[in-house]
């Protein structure tokens, strides 16, 4: 599939996995990429910080939104969708992010509320309210990412959404609010909200994980709530950390035999041990993470974004253009809708 | 657990902590092996002799088959293992640990019953943020002073803010604490005072918001709780005081990855604000030390590039790499915790599923100095 119209198949992305597996800088790749095939981004930040900014070489300015990235040039403004894509915008990636109480005095006060939310702040009655309608704070997040899919901010929205079991409560929230509320504004918001997590060309969960079993574990039931309890269609899975294969790693050097092959470069014992050692250390890792990603891959019928390990310190512009390339070619293997 | 005006003292080593604290807490985000190494901290202590129970909060599968610990049973199950000492171990059940708490409280079986039914409450027991870490400091308390373990350890729920386990025991007392508390429970039929106008203002309020049945179950629930608040107070701050005493440490567990280096700095910010600081930094999923440096390994890889070693060569490059990497992040985030002793486990080549290696990893957290 042609990552212009991958990126073009939903205008929301929910980016989820469990706690460690690397989903911002998942979802900061897949804003690149996305941005790259002349998409203008939005990537939304839920967990209250703004992680991504400092991956594309910019300090983050508070939670207001900014723009970190511009796609040096589009060459072909038109998209594989067939619209022109007349924006000066093109391309670039803006952050923002989006906190659960800031979500709730924000929809309070649009909603007529606005002169009691101060005074309940201080009395604790925001607390009641979040008590008393589990999922509501969660509910208004996904309430106000749909409020800026209508409002047609971006070509795309990626979510950053919250980790581990985090996530499911997250995505179930319309769910649990619509349960309890059974009147009201409240009602009105949870169905609007599950009306777009169920609309497989306004927004699709894309679950990220390590190839590594617990994580695998987690992801694959994660892909079961989501789609068969809250209805939400999945997107590939991205998995991340993928160590590279190395081709003449399989000839399996033993030390005698690595010491003769070396003999002309006369290294030193400390050496020719570290040789076997790192060898034989990542021939295993190897071998489990392809154990992984079988057992993924049979468990869970969905295509994969497979982003490489970097063995760098941190992830900054250079890093996420090695990821944002690995998310471009994974995209081109999946089968495409005319396919 | 050290405060910011006690600072000074010298690190003690995980060995010690093993042997002298009552309390352990492991904290810190999640994914880095949390729940393995304080389970590998009851073993530690089980192979001294001691009497040591492990509370974790929803290990990964082969973890809890592994401690032979279900999700059903609220006590810890003992684990029979090679060692001198008693270890038990349990999974967290947040909802039976409230209704506990609710039962030890209340003042009669009808006060109980009207609780256990009302709707509010069972979000508040399983929906509430920070429920979860307030259930494991309760837990913590109740297996503290029941003077049947020499060490307790806990687990805590992963998350970003190194308070939460900190404001978890307050959490009952603040809502039951806030004005609308008071405004609710006032009597509202009768003499129209002040309080009681703002009180109707208020449900008219909440009732457009959320449904009138909601503020009913709200109302009620805030009436049924009349007269505990101030055993939840005593209990509340009975478990701070034993989470800021010196029995108790609080281990920080990292991996070298740079975005959990990240997210342990931030932790111990959080901490340093509070005056709070870690005994103990664990640092996980460590690369094999080499002695060849990155540089030499680099110059390795030019050198037999074309050769039959060449795919050992990269490997040692990117392993060298990476691994120097970490040590320098390792080392950024001691120097937010000058305190803390640090100790490092090495990645493992598969996930713990059985006690032999959680007693190996129980060997690795102490049988080294600190570094």
């Amino acid at each position: 599939m042609d990552p212009g119209q991958f990126f073009a198949s939903s205008r929301v992305l929910i980016v989820t996995g469990k706690g460690g597996v690397g989903k911002t800088a998942t979802s900061a790749a897949l804003a690149l990429a996305a941005a790259r095939s002349g998409r203008t981004v939005l990537v939304v930040e839920v967990a209250g910080r703004l992680d991504s900014a400092p991956m594309f070489g910019v300090e983050p300015q508070g939670y207001d939104e900014q723009t970190v990235y511009h796609a040096p040039t589009i060459a072909d403004t038109t998209t594989a969708d067939g619209s022109a894509e007349g924006s000066a915008d093109a391309g670039a990636v803006r952050c923002r992010s989006i906190t659960s109480d800031g979500a709730l005095i924000d929809w309070l006060s649009s909603h007529g509320f606005a002169r009691i939310v101060r005074r309940m702040s201080r009395s604790g009655l925001l607390e009641v309210v979040a008590t008393a309608t589990p999922g509501v704070k969660e509910l208004l997040v996904l309430g106000l990412v749909k409020h800026l899919e209508q409002s047609r901010v971006a070509d795309l929205i990626i979510v950053d959404a919250p980790a581990a079991g985090h996530a499911l409560n997250f995505l179930r929230a319309p769910l649990a609010v619509g349960n309890t509320a059974r009147t009201g504004v409240l009602k009105r918001q949870a169905t609007e909200v599950l009306e777009m997590l169920r609309d497989s060309q306004r927004c699709r969960a894309l679950l990220v994980t390590i190839a590594e079993e617990t994580p695998i574990k987690e992801l694959i039931e994660t892909a079961y709530a989501v789609e068969d309890e809250v209805g939400l269609a999945l997107g590939p899975v991205a998995v991340n950390s993928v160590l590279g294969t190395i081709d003449t790693l399989d000839e399996r050097l033993d030390r005698s035999q690595l010491e003769s092959a070396t003999s002309t470069q006369q290294l030193a014992p400390y050496q020719i041990d570290d040789l076997v050692a790192a060898a034989d250390f990542r021939r295993e890792r190897l071998a489990l993470q392809a154990d992984q990603l079988h057992s993924l891959t049979q468990q869970l019928p969905l295509d994969q974004i497979r982003l490489p390990h970097l063995f760098a310190t941190s992830i900054g512009l250079a890093e996420l253009e090695r990821l944002a390339e690995a998310v471009d070619s994974s995209i081109e293997e999946i089968p495409g809708l005319g396919d | 657990m050290n405060t910011g005006a006690m600072s000074g003292s010298k690190a003690v080593s995980y060995a010690d902590l093993v042997t002298h604290k009552s309390v352990v807490v492991t904290c810190g985000t999640g994914g880095v092996g949390k729940t393995t190494v304080a389970a590998a901290t009851a073993i530690a202590a089980a192979r001294i002799g001691r009497r040591a129970v492990v509370v974790t909060i929803d290990p990964a599968q082969r973890l809890a088959d592994a401690l032979g610990i279900d999700r059903l049973s609220n006590t810890p199950t003992e684990i029979s293992g090679a060692w001198p000492g008693t270890v038990g171990a349990m999974m967290l059940n947040t909802k039976a640990t409230f209704d506990d708490v609710v039962t030890r409280h209340a003042g009669s079986n009808e006060q109980i019953e009207r609780i256990f039914s009302n709707r509010f409450y069972a979000n508040v027991s399983t929906e509430l943020p920070g429920t979860q870490d307030y259930m494991a400091a309760e837990k913590l308390n109740e297996l503290y002073f029941s003077g049947d373990w020499d060490l307790v350890v806990v687990d805590t729920p992963p998350t970003r803010d190194a308070l939460a386990f900190f404001e978890a025991p307050k959490l009952l007392t603040r809502l039951l604490d806030n004005t609308i508390y008071k405004l609710l429970i006032s009597p509202r039929p009768g003499v129209l005072r002040a309080a009681n106008r703002a009180a109707a203002g208020v449900v008219r309020w909440l009732s457009r918001v959320v449904g009138a049945e909601v503020v009913d179950d709200a109302i009620e629930f805030f009436q049924t709780f009349q007269g505990m608040e101030e055993g939840f107070k005593q209990r509340a701050d009975e478990t701070l005081a034993l989470l800021e005493s010196d029995v108790t440490s609080f281990v920080l567990v990292a991996s070298p990855r740079s975005d959990t280096i990240a997210e342990a700095l931030y932790f111990l910010s959080r901490l340093a604000d509070a005056g709070l600081s870690v005994d103990a930094v664990v640092s996980n999923r460590m690369l094999a030390p080499m002695t060849t440096t990155a540089v030499e390994a680099a110059q390795l890889q030019a050198l037999l590039a074309q050769g039959p070693a060449s795919g050992a060569a990269q490997a040692l490059c990117d392993h060298t790499n990476a691994a120097s990497g970490d040590d320098g992040r390792l080392a950024q985030l001691m120097v937010h915790a000058p305190d803390a002793s640090l100790t490092k486990v090495p990645l493992l080549p598969s996930d713990v599923h059985d006690i032999k290696m959680l007693s190996g990893v129980a060997g690795l957290l102490v049988d080294q100095t600190s570094g």
